[in-house]
């Protein structure tokens, strides 16, 4: 199959939906002809032209708020967010607005938009270019959250968020727009709620997010030559949570790290694993195990910045020490 | 010509070389690899800052931007504590947490750059709101770019500084573009007349002209002070790198044709530079010496910078919060 990168794979997915529905249009900073400041949107205002790619001013909470009206009057919107930082700008017409107003009205209204946007750190972007805020929105009912792992995913997932007739929130990894998958050249889509198995595995399932998943499999690979067998898998969406394949596997394997690059307080590793713990508790030999991104604003040094994330010997570390049924938080 | 306003004048001219050649020695650490991440230069820009800095004391405050070294160069910090940070090691004014996008300096009164664009004009204003309150009479300068105008928060706080009388002064540093797109296509209508339209005084100044910035600033400064304020200033101006260090291939947005215009009839420094000498204030040797000293400076602190020490990992979670 060929290979294509994540950032092509969203161009991709895009450029489809826009051939086939004249109602999807796109918006944001620089997204026409410089297309995004990471390249991913190249090519469509040419294809597109400026009436279906338009560039907006500065004005984040004004086109996103924009977009909401656009979505709820017939039109899809796809709202280009340039970093998942900003998200906090916009967030009342995310969460107060976008997410709201199929409910308050009773399943009148809908807000078919997608708002595509970015996290990940260790690119030396420092506190305010480097945040992965998906906890934020996944709090907020109404609101679909998807996480692509890989180009494969990023346009199975795209393609889905854009047919979806509610608010999306889309996080793509910004160090992975360069990363190469194979793609196939017919059509896909990935519904939302279900998770891939990305590796199988009988000692411990390692549930993990968007860039987290090199990271447990890579972890998974260091352990397979030590005789532990980890489960890896990929949730893809996070709202909606695909619970019963990750009970699944957790029932199973009786142990489980959920790994994401959030802040590890209060985030979408505290929410996966507290189900686990509810659900799956008397199946389990080990506390399950959290891993996000450390507790600090994300630091500019690359002395401090790499050991803010988890790492795949981070992870292979936990995983030996539940496994031999150690404890790794003493009483 | 005074003595006070040779050196004043004197200073004004090293201030803006120093900001040119802080620049050039940044670019060449990424350049080099030697730098992480990306980093906004402000050559071209350097009557703007300059020119508004020299009409401030260390009590007056400032607030920056993601393209702010040039900021707090004239604000009065040191290189090397500046390539300290740039760099991440321990010894930069932020001790290396908040690199190029975050570099504060609270010696001088730099409330610090921000990575969100727009984001600083609610800090600028607060500070100004306290010097209020508080009977003092320092006065802030909150810089921005054209880009900047698009954000709802600017007209926000302009609302509430106009109704309160703050000591504050709104610094546009309208360069033509805002990232890759023109300023006139993300400005709709006269940027000034958004300040007039909440009652602001407005000024639109050439700033490539060092003289002319410092001048203006320097009497609204001094009615700020008074509580005459707020004011607004849109200086015209030109970036002559990209919008950041990666943007080499810029022709789709930016003829050369006027990026050359601007570099070879505008530059405030060869202006001047060409000032100081037809007007006797010094000689070409004068000149010359004084470029030589800060290459030298920054050469050292370069140097210095790379030598230096990367923070101890235990700093990670230190200053979440504060004691
Ligand atoms: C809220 C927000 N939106 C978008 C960006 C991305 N961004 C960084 S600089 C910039 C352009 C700013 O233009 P301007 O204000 O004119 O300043 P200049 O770069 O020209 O100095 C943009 C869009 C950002 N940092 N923050
Ligand atoms: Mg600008």
């Amino acid at each position: 199959m060929r290979e294509i990168t994540l950032s092509q794979a969203v161009n991709e997915a895009i450029a489809e939906e826009m051939r086939r529905d004249p109602t999807v249009f796109l918006m944001g900073e620089d997204v026409a002809e410089a297309g995004t400041p990471f390249k991913v949107l190249s090519g469509l205002v040419e294809e597109f032209g400026t009436d279906r790619v338009l560039d907006t001013p500065i004005s984040e909470p004004g086109f996103v708020g924009m977009a909401v009206g656009a979505a709820m009057t017939g039109a899809r919107p796809i709202v280009d967010l340039m970093f998942g930082d900003f998200i906090y700008l916009v967030m009342d017409q995310l969460c107060n607005q976008a997410a709201k107003q199929h409910y308050m009205s009773g399943g009148k209204l809908t807000v078919p938009m997608v708002l595509r946007t970015n996290m990940g750190a260790t690119r030396r972007s420092a506190a305010q270019h480097s945040q992965s805020l998906q906890a934020l929105v996944a709090h907020i009912p109404g609101v679909k959250v998807a996480m692509p792992s890989s180009a494969y995913e990023a346009k199975g997932l795209m393609k889905t968020a854009i047919r979806d007739n509610n608010p999306v929130v889309i996080f793509e990894d910004k160090l992975m727009y360069q990363d190469k998958a194979p793609v196939p050249e017919e059509e896909y889509l990935i519904p939302f709620g279900e998770a891939n198995v990305k590796r199988e595995g009988s000692d411990i399932t390692f549930i993990a997010t968007s860039s987290m998943v090199q990271v447990a499999e890579k972890a998974a690979e260091t352990l397979a030559a030590e005789g532990i067998s980890a489960e890896v898998i990929d949730p893809r969406t996070i709202v909606p949570l695909d619970e019963a394949t990750l009970l699944a596997s957790v029932k199973k394997t009786s142990r489980a790290i959920v790994i994401d690059e959030g802040h590890q307080s209060y985030g979408v590793t505290a929410e996966i694993a507290s189900r686990l713990n509810e659900k799956a508790f008397y199946h389990l030999d080990a506390p399950v195990l959290r891993m996000g991104a450390m507790d600090v604003p994300v630091p500019f040094s690359p002395a401090l910045e790499d050991i803010t994330v988890p790492t795949p010997e981070g992870v292979a570390a936990n995983a030996r020490k539940l496994c031999a049924g150690e404890m790794i938080y003493a009483a | 010509m005074t003595k006070t306003n040779t050196e004043d004048y004197l200073r004004m001219y090293t201030q803006m070389v120093r900001i040119r050649t802080f620049e050039d020695n940044a670019n060449q650490l990424y350049l080099s690899a030697k730098m992480p991440g990306l980093t906004h230069m402000y050559s071209g820009e350097e009557a703007v800052a300059v020119g508004i800095c020299e009409a401030l004391t260390d009590d007056d405050r400032i607030t920056s931007t993601h393209r702010g070294h040039g900021h707090c160069v004239a604000k009065g910090a040191e290189f090397k504590e500046m390539f300290c940070e740039l760099l991440g090691k321990a010894e930069g004014y932020c001790r290396g947490k908040g690199g190029s996008m975050h570099i504060a300096d609270q010696s001088h009164g730099n409330l610090g750059a921000n990575a969100i664009v727009g984001g600083s004009m609610g800090i600028a204003t607060g500070s100004a709101l306290r010097a209020k309150l508080q009977g003092s009479d320092d006065v802030t300068v909150c810089f921005f770019g054209d880009g900047a105008t698009a954000q709802g928060l600017m007209y926000e706080v302009m609302n509430m500084a106009a109704l309160w009388n703050l000591p504050v002064i709104y610094a546009c540093e309208n360069n033509g573009y805002s990232e890759y797109t023109k300023t006139e296509e993300i400005a709709a209508g006269s940027i000034t007349a958004r300040a007039e339209a909440f009652g602001i005084e407005a000024h639109q100044v050439d700033g490539q002209d060092v003289l002319a910035v410092n001048e203006l600033t320097q009497k609204l400064v001094a009615r700020a002070r008074k509580g005459e304020g707020p004011f607004f200033i849109e200086l015209m101006t030109y970036r002559y790198h990209g919008h950041h260090v990666g943007d080499i291939n810029r022709e789709y947005y930016r003829s050369k044709d006027e990026e050359k215009d601007w570099k070879e009839n505008r530059d405030p420094i060869v202006r001047f530079r060409g000032y100081l000498v037809e007007q006797g204030i010094a000689t070409e040797d004068e000149i010359e010496a004084i470029n030589a000293a800060v290459e030298k400076d920054a050469t050292d602190a370069v140097a210095y910078a790379e030598a230096a020490a990367y923070p101890d990992v235990s700093e990670v979670d230190m200053h979440v919060f504060a004691a």
